[in-house]
């Protein structure tokens, strides 16, 4: 059984790293629009003006998925050549 | 016409044909023609490669028409541009490493190189050239339309005046520069599209007496218009949230955005794209779809949706300054038309003629073929784009989602899951294809089905066939580290 290049699994693991933060940013995204937005317009609060489900879903949203992105990469992901090295094999 | 605002976008494509020159002076010395032409020779930096990411995706359709929808929809419709802010750190994350690596591996230039050597098939290699050329074609042709559209607003020309101005601005560049030159006038517009959409969206609130006053407006003209349902109430819950496949994740399998995650230098380049490409993409998207919105207190009353960002500009904003705004939509439509272009003549040039026509090719001849195609192919489009054939306006429908359908699976799971073999890929391709076009018939004569966007099913559908083709005929395990034996 030959061993698996050891820069893929480094690559499998930021690619299930992606797929979560995805999910992770779809419910973000979904549970404040939805549950928030769903109540009569009237009841409505609002922040910088603009409606509180929107706000957190998708302003707040956004920075919390940027500030994700920024530390995952920094902390969580390795640099690897992309090259062919002599001693791979 | 109107020079104050003419002046400024002229500059800015004067200092667009410079960037094409200049890139192609660095491609004259270069000894491998045909990666650098086609690729760049893989050595964008972690900015050009978010910024030409960003650029390619933000196509005349979500610079234009997106907003005019979300004059029209309301906040509902900017929630749904937000399910674009993952595409930002999606598809570098999911085809990442890996992708990069292999493509290296297989000395790869273009996607379907990529799934030529994974699958080994000529059968993969010519439907999937096919696909590209025909609906990628269609797409760059719509998009062309949409460019001149816009020269022909902006300047008062002719339409046909106008699509020629455009179409020689396109050409040129993309001519002699190829991939580099692309890549870099994509930076310089992504840039373009973050300052002015940031400037116009402040010129809207301040003409609108603040963003308070600008909701209450809209609350009074009707209540729906804050609600995440849409003006109507029609924007179901499942219908925007299919939109996640459509615009969001499954870009992942759209070849004028997996070619470039084969371009970075290495793999700081890609860290540094991943943040950027979230944090332009994000602000982007959400500047330009409340400028929508709130563009419909300040001016009432515009039919037309693609004329909202160019009206909203002119009215509020002094005219050289709406000039260098509007030239960022300006610059989204010529970075997705470019791109295209590039990744439609790489398929015949690359994928065609070097893999079945003429293999021993000279570095001359593939020179003279690059240049003479990529003109020619722009002729081609100009000559169409200056009568639209129905056809081509069918096709367009299904550029998009219909090349999502096709590939996603061919692609990742190629790289993931070592049971995907040509039988799979083929099958894959083929229901893809053929479910959305068919879906796309159903759900116009009956709604949509299950109340999601047409692309969901396909996209399903082509990964049970992947899934089961590999699995029942031809089962072999791919062995991915096999290949670097030399």
């Amino acid at each position: 059984m030959e061993e698996t290049d050891w820069r893929f699994k480094v690559a499998h693991r930021e690619a299930k790293i992606g797929v979560g933060l995805a999910l992770f940013n779809f419910v973000w995204w979904f549970g404040f629009a939805y549950g928030m937005g769903s109540r009569p317009v009237e009841e409505y609060s609002y922040v910088f003006g603009l409606p509180d489900w929107f706000f957190y879903s998708c302003v707040v949203g956004f920075l919390v998925i940027a500030v994700l992105v920024i530390v995952i990469v920094k902390f969580f992901f390795t640099d690897v050549p992309f090259e062919e090295e002599e001693d791979l094999q | 016409m109107n020079y104050a605002v003419l002046v400024p976008m002229i500059v800015f494509l004067l200092i667009i044909f410079f960037i094409g020159y200049w890139a192609s002076r660095k491609l004259s010395t270069t000894s491998n023609f045909v990666s650098d032409y086609f690729l760049g020779g893989r050595e964008l930096g972690g900015f050009v490669l978010a910024m030409t990411m960003v650029a390619t995706y933000g196509s005349a359709s979500s610079f234009l028409g997106g907003p005019g929808t979300a004059y029209t929809m309301g906040f509902g419709w900017v929630l749904l541009a937000m399910s674009q802010v993952v595409t930002g750190y999606f598809v570098l994350m999911i085809l990442g490493k890996k992708y990069a690596i292999m493509a290296r591996r297989y000395k790869a230039i273009t996607m379907i190189d990529f799934l030529k050597s994974r699958y080994d098939s000529s059968a993969v290699v010519l439907l999937s050239a096919l696909s590209i050329i025909i609906f990628l074609f269609s797409a760059m042709a719509a998009q062309w339309i949409g460019g001149a559209r816009l020269v022909e607003s902006l300047t008062g020309l002719s339409y046909n005046s106008a699509l020629f101005l455009f179409a020689i601005s396109v050409l040129v560049y993309v001519t002699i520069g190829g991939f580099r030159a692309v890549a870099l006038t994509d930076a310089v517009q992504g840039a373009v599209m973050l300052i002015g959409t940031l400037i116009l969206l402040i010129a809207v609130i301040i003409a609108g007496g603040g963003i308070p006053n600008i909701v209450n407006d809209l609350i009074n003209e009707n209540p729906s218009l804050v609600t995440p349902y849409g003006a109507e109430g029609d924007l179901s819950a499942a219908y925007v949230s299919s939109f996640w496949i459509l615009v969001g994740v499954g870009v992942v399998g759209l070849p004028q955005i997996a070619v470039r995650a084969m371009s970075y230098k290495n793999s700081r380049s890609m860290h540094r794209a991943l943040i950027i490409g979230t944090i332009v993409t994000g602000f982007i998207m959400l500047n330009m779809h409340l400028i929508g919105v709130f563009a419909r207190p300040v001016m009432p009353g515009i039919e037309i949706g693609d004329k909202v960002i160019p009206l909203i500009a002119l009215e509020t904003l002094p005219p050289w300054v709406a000039g260098i705004v509007l030239a960022a939509p300006m610059a989204a439509i010529m970075s997705t038309v470019d791109s295209l272009l590039l990744l439609v003549s790489s398929s015949i040039v690359k994928d065609v003629y070097l893999n079945y026509i003429k293999p021993d090719a000279t570095i001359k001849t593939i020179k003279r073929v690059s240049f003479g195609v990529t003109g020619i192919l722009g002729v081609i489009v100009f000559l169409l784009a200056l009568d639209p054939p129905d056809l081509l306006i069918f096709l367009n429908l299904f550029a998009f989602g219909g090349l999502e359908a096709a590939f996603i699976w061919p692609i990742v799971l190629g790289l993931y899951w070592k049971w995907g073999n040509k039988y799979g890929a083929i099958a894959s391709m083929a229901t893809g294809i053929i479910t959305y076009i068919g879906l796309h018939f159903y759900n116009l004569e009956n709604g949509n089905l299950f109340g999601v966007h047409t692309v969901t099913l396909p996209v399903l559908l082509s990964l049970v066939a992947f899934i089961a083709f590999s699995l029942l005929i031809g089962r072999k395990a791919y062995n991915y580290n096999a290949s670097s034996i030399k």
